[in-house]
């Protein structure tokens, strides 16, 4: 089976975010990045598949050179090559943008399946999957929990909100996005890091895949969003916070 | 007509976002001008279409079909795809439910549009309506606007009131769409729920809800001692759950459980929205964050900017000592 993952690298968990000069996106200067958390679960997921049926895990990631690093990681990991979208840093695309290029990009590897994270940490989109299966013409099934293929379909279960699942079977080609915490996360060994450096990656300039990644949907203003509700916060030292706040649910709130 | 919302239902039940996304499509219909009309999905939805009707709306547009009886991403894309193609609205509302996650990106690609989803309220510029949607889970926001038409745009669970059944009641109207089976290649079984929970964090009166600030499922007794010393339940964010260091049933969340205590202690949680619709309808929300702009700062009632390690030991003796 071959298989295609995408994987987004984004700032990382708990970055100090700052908005840069013109307003229109972040200061990326002092940022830390990391793979998209999803994303991880995607790999995996792709991993042990390929490890129960044979075949071969391609990532395709689309970011600026510094992407190079968490395609190394995913590498390092157990995925067999990877292709890198390059573009310019900058302002982020929108969701159809971004995935007319993973599409150009995984189109020429016919896949089966390609597996992608359910949602970005940064943008937060929640599209980029569905609209690579609509551009290329797969079926898609969102929010997976299980994959179990079978032939030449897979079963997959999907969350649904509230508490409920639902198994959807859906002929191959398939995009499938991968929710979070399905499986166990592997981590890289050190042989993996080693074999990561051998491993072919290849390299396309956005602009030579002929994919119209105009975004039309701009972010004129990013900002912090304003504060509406009138929080108390308490401050002082951890035992004068601990003692103000228990006299507050005492006495303000009535619920001790 | 300048609005269309697409409503939500599953086997004759509301989706409540339906109402959240009504309201939303009001307030672009008044930045941008014209009137809103609704459309309404699936097997027999006749008597839902007569209520929503009367939710400040012109028109109702039913499409009925066996083929929508189960919703699949095949057949609910083809069938609005004709609907839009017929009444050219300049914005496609929906609610940013997961059924709209599933379909909704499809459809705008079909008009080769982007959808921007997640939005949380809404501006105008120069007479068209300017969208802010969240980034990094609600760490910052982003005034979207696109280009040319239809805009497509989902609703955020929680930021715009319902919009309730007035006296007036707008029109219904079928409309055919024409569907075809071999189009629809997705096979969808019946929803399931999992086996019972054992834990019933809904009927808690007070939970402490420990995040990923915990670091560690070693650390997990720091929160254990304060919700003992509360008399409390133990509750957590999804991740802690994913990570297996707590179970599933604790989880709160919109893939959890849904609770309203009297008093909800949010511990080194940074409040992403799929958290804050399991949790918001609490009494008293006391939040203890290291990162000042964390989100679920806006959410909580009490706040306390600090490092978990070191506040709630701090905590666990002031109660033990007001309850001495
Ligand atoms: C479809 C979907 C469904 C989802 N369903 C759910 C759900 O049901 N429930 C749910 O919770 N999430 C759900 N999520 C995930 C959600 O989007 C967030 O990723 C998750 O809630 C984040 O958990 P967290 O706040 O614990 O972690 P983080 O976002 O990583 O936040 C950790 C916080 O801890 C703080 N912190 C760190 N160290 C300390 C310290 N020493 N002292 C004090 N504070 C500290 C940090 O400042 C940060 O704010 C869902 C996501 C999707 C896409
Ligand atoms: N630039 C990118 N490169 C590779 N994959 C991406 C990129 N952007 C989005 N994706 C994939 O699409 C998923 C959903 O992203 P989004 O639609 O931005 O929420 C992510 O989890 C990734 O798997």
């Amino acid at each position: 089976m071959k298989i295609i993952v995408s994987v987004k690298q984004v700032p990382a968990r708990d970055s100090a975010l700052r908005v840069n000069n013109d307003g229109k996106w972040l200061d990326e200067s002092d940022l830390s990045y990391e793979m998209n958390e999803p994303d991880a679960y995607a790999l995996e997921e792709a991993l042990q598949l390929r490890e129960k049926l044979g075949g071969e895990v391609v990532v395709v990631c689309a970011g600026p050179q510094r992407a190079t690093q968490t395609i190394r990681e995913a590498l390092a990991k157990g995925a067999d090559r990877a292709i890198h979208v390059e573009i310019a840093e900058g302002p982020a695309l929108d969701a159809l943008a971004t995935a007319r290029l993973l599409a150009k990009a995984a189109q020429s590897e016919s896949p089966d399946l390609i597996l992608t994270g359910l949602q970005s940490d940064d943008l937060g989109y929640g599209q980029t999957g569905v609209i690579v299966a609509e551009l290329l013409g797969f079926s898609h099934a969102t929010i997976v929990m299980e994959v179990e293929p079978q032939d030449g379909t897979v079963r997959v279960k999907r969350e649904l909100e509230d508490g409920w699942f639902q198994h959807v079977v859906l002929p191959l080609p398939v995009v499938l996005t991968i929710q979070s915490g399905i499986k166990k996360l592997r981590y890289a060994t050190l042989m993996g890091i080693k074999k990561a450096k051998t491993k072919e990656v290849k390299t396309i300039a956005a602009s030579e895949l002929e994919a119209d990644a105009s975004s039309s949907a701009a972010m004129d203003q990013v900002y912090l969003p304003q504060r509406s509700k009138q929080t108390q916060i308490l401050t002082g030292n951890s035992k004068e916070v601990a003692h103000q706040l228990v006299e507050k649910l005492k006495f303000e709130a009535r619920v001790l | 007509m300048s609005v269309l919302v697409i409503l939500e239902q599953r086997d004759g039940k509301w989706n409540r976002l339906s109402f959240e996304a009504l309201a939303a499509a009001r307030a672009i219909a008044e930045a941008v001008g014209g009137s809103v009309n609704a459309a309404l999905l699936g097997a027999q939805t006749e008597s839902l279409a007569n209520e929503a009707a009367k939710c400040k709306v012109e028109k109702v547009f039913v499409i009925n079909d066996p083929l929508l009886a189960q919703y699949t991403p095949e057949g609910y894309t083809a069938a609005l795809q004709q609907l839009i193609e017929a009444v050219h609205p300049k914005v496609v509302v929906f609610p940013h439910t997961y059924q709209v996650r599933d379909f909704a990106p499809k459809l705008s690609t079909r008009f080769g549009r982007p959808l921007i989803s997640d939005v949380v309220s809404v501006k105008t510029s120069d007479g068209r309506a300017m969208f802010v949607r969240q980034l990094f889970q609600g760490k910052l926001s982003a005034d979207v606007h696109s280009s040319g038409d239809p805009q497509f745009v989902s609703i955020q669970a929680g930021t715009f009131r319902a919009t309730e059944p007035g006296d007036q009641a707008g029109s219904v109207e079928k409309f055919p769409a024409k569907l075809d089976a071999s189009q629809i290649r997705s096979k969808p079984e019946q929803p399931f729920r999992e086996a019972q929970r054992s834990v019933d964090l809904t009927a808690a009166n007070v939970i402490v809800s420990v995040g990923r600030g915990i670091k560690e499922k070693d650390n997990l007794p720091v929160v254990e001692e304060l919700a003992k010393a509360l008399g409390a339940e133990l509750a957590a964010s999804r991740p802690i759950c994913d990570n297996g260091w707590l179970p599933m049933e604790r989880q709160v969340g919109s893939s959890g459980q849904t609770v309203a205590p009297k008093v909800y202690f949010a511990v080194g949680i940074s409040g992403a929205i799929q958290h804050l619709v399991g949790m918001k309808g609490s009494k008293t929300i006391v939040a203890i964050n290291k990162d000042e702009s964390a989100p679920i700062f806006e959410t909580a009632d009490y706040g306390i900017v600090g490092d978990l390690f070191e506040v709630v030991p701090a905590l666990v003796e002031e109660i033990k000592k007001s309850k001495a």
